[in-house]
């Protein structure tokens, strides 16, 4: 086991992807000679050369498509966009083309491509650079969506989604990257589609998903204090979902908390609590309790936009609310 | 060129039958530039087009039947069904889709011909659009794109003057010619031809080519020419005078192409007769191979979304 951040997790996997499979190539805006916005491509282009780390024009919708034109050919591109807000920009080609192309032609293709982008908010960008839309991409069928928490799920995932032959949103929480975590130097994977417990506990279960995931695991330390033990499930994937771990947990606990980051309305959040509602509510105790994002746009000045962002007390205050624990 | 025209007749007899459904759109009148164009292409060229697409299916060679019993939304079409007409595809042929969101195909096309650069090969993608999409940002940002990477794909704009009820000089702003444009991506490479002679498009083709594969970079191509019905079947055409057709009818290639053989004596008229009535009998066959086809069985639905 070697101690590493997220960004070495994901540069790892991504230098193992180039050097393992010639088809394996990257884009994106700066990825190269600028190394990368948030550095995860660092020193790749001197190592790769132009052709396998390309740099691309500010044109969003042109590279993420020419990505699924590229997966249509064989090729396995593994796409990085600045930040996931200016996925909208793209969202034609990801959501018509990447998603659709392969059933509109009753399966004569496949799409093996990773978009990988950094989300989520939390560092004073303002509105339009602090949403995740990954929460959008998972009710798209024809997508796989994963959003990692840990260096150790980076990597896993990331091996994973590069040997996907379908369209992979890899969401990276910037908050997450200079995060530290436990890696296995031998090989493994974490499969597309499978939540992790991240805290085991009886009392009540704690869903969540990315950065939300510190949250929770803080929250929990503060519940063990006054007794409480909650256990953490990390979907880590967001299409398709593991309601199965999920369940299981719940019947468990017979409590229930889902954490959403981003707006509360009509997010991933409240679909995951309706679900676990229709599956499990001969053991729930009580309502499926609920935090989210403000259903606000994200401000500049920091004491605004933490009012927005959920944070560890109000995970305490809303199992208190509902549980009365 | 003949067997386009005489499947889109079918399709349209066959639309108002209510055996076709959905948006239909016919290429009448626009065959030679599909027939030039395509002809002049090698078995690993990739092709993307648009939602008019069964003009360009043809020429590839999309086999007929399939593709009516794709429009009639059978297990036997191209796709099962799934796509319908804006959306024929045949991947073994390179031919990678109609598509219905205007200028979607444009990135789809610039990754394909990625494809071919990234592997050394002598593979073009040509990618045809209407005057339409020269309005969305994906034009000008594959442009721009294809030129910087030098990428090897030919833009072959078939010019029909309107993007459904609107002429293009009610929507845009830089004049009547639109292949001048594409020196503003330096694309240097970029000639307009008469998309109603199929000779002219061959050459103007085959001379594009030749640049791409030499690895110049992109090349554009703008075709004039004009569809002699409407948009789609929905379209009653009150945006534009009938003389307007009826002047670009007088050079419908189905008719002035022929009589030119006859006059040169490449042709006689009974070769063509036997011709025509080959066509005449795949196109009737295609009926009845879609109509024996079966809608596709019900899990059908839940298949081809994940690899």
């Amino acid at each position: 086991m070697t101690e590493i951040t997220f960004r070495q997790a994901l540069q790892r996997g991504l230098r193992e992807a180039l050097d393992a499979d010639p088809d394996v190539f990257l884009m994106g805006e700066d990825i190269g000679k600028y190394d990368g916005a948030y550095a995860v491509t660092q020193g790749l282009l001197e190592k790769y050369g132009p052709d396998r780390i390309r740099d691309t024009p500010i044109s969003e919708a042109a590279f993420v498509g020419a990505g699924v034109g590229a997966a249509v050919a064989g090729l396995r591109p593994v796409v990085e966009l600045m930040s996931m807000s200016f996925s909208l920009v793209a969202s034609d080609q990801i959501v018509n083309m990447a998603a659709k192309i392969r059933y509109m032609s009753g399966g004569q293709v496949k799409v093996p491509m990773v978009l990988r982008a950094p989300t989520g908010g939390g560092v004073q960008l303002a509105a339009t650079h602090s949403q995740s839309f990954e929460n959008w991409y998972a009710s798209t069928p024809g997508l796989k969506v994963v959003t990692p928490s840990t260096p150790y799920d980076a990597l896993g995932l990331l091996r994973s989604s590069i040997e996907d032959d379908n369209p992979v949103i890899f969401a990276e929480n910037a908050l997450l990257y200079g995060t530290r975590g436990e890696v296995p130097d031998e090989e493994f994977r974490v499969p597309i589609g499978l939540a992790d417990v991240k805290r085991e506990g009886s009392d009540i279960t704690m869903v969540g998903w990315g950065h939300g995931i510190i949250t929770l695991l803080d929250a929990a330390d503060k519940l063990a204090e006054t007794g409480v033990k909650a256990e953490v499930i990390d979907l880590r994937t967001l299409r398709p979902l593991d309601m199965d771990t999920v369940t299981e947990s719940v019947e468990k606990t017979g409590r229930a908390l889902v954490l959403d980051e981003n707006w509360r309305t009509a997010g991933l959040g409240a679909e995951i609590a309706a679900e676990i509602g229709y599956r499990s509510s001969d053991y729930l105790d009580g309502p499926v309790a609920r935090v989210g994002g403000t259903d606000t746009p994200s401000p500049y000045t920091r004491p605004l936009e933490q009012l927005g962002i959920p944070q560890t007390q109000w995970v305490i205050d809303e199992i208190e609310k509902t549980y009365g624990l | 060129m003949y067997l386009i025209r005489q499947f889109e007749e079918k399709c349209g007899e066959m639309y108002t039958r209510g055996q076709v459904r959905g948006f239909l759109h016919l290429y009448i009148g626009e065959e030679a530039i599909a027939v030039g164009a395509i002809s002049q292409l090698q078995p690993h060229d990739y092709i993307v087009t648009h939602y008019r697409d069964h003009g360009h299916a043809l020429a590839r060679g999309l086999d007929t039947n399939r593709t009516m019993a794709e429009l009639f939304g059978r297990v036997g079409g191209l796709s099962k069904g799934k796509g319908g007409s804006m959306h024929l595809f045949d991947a073994d042929k390179g031919f990678i889709g109609g598509h219905a969101i205007v200028g979607g195909q444009f990135p789809l096309a610039a990754g394909l011909a990625l494809s071919h650069q990234y592997r050394k090969t002598d593979g073009v993608c040509v990618v045809f659009f209407g005057d339409g999409s020269t309005n969305q940002g994906t034009y000008h940002e594959v442009m721009n794109l294809a030129s910087v990477w030098k990428l090897p794909i030919l833009f072959f704009l078939e010019n029909n003057l309107y993007g459904m009820g609107s002429r293009f000089d009610r929507v845009r702003a830089g004049g009547e010619d639109f292949y001048p444009g594409a020196a503003t991506y330096g694309i240097d490479h970029a000639a307009v031809v008469d998309g109603m002679d199929v000779i002219a498009v061959q050459e103007a083709t085959k001379v594009a080519l030749e640049s791409i594969r030499a690895g110049n970079g992109p090349a554009f191509i703008e075709a004039k020419t004009f569809r002699f019905q409407g948009h789609s079947m929905a379209d009653p055409v009150k945006y534009r005078d009938s003389s307007e057709t009826e002047a670009w009818e007088a050079k419908d290639p189905i008719t002035t192409f022929p009589e030119d053989l006859i006059a040169q004596g490449l042709v006689t008229e009974a070769e063509l007769a036997e011709i025509r009535a080959s066509v005449d009998a795949e196109v009737d066959e295609s009926v009845k191979f879609a109509e024996d086809s079966p809608f596709p069985p019900d899990e059908e639905l839940f298949t081809d979304i994940y690899a």
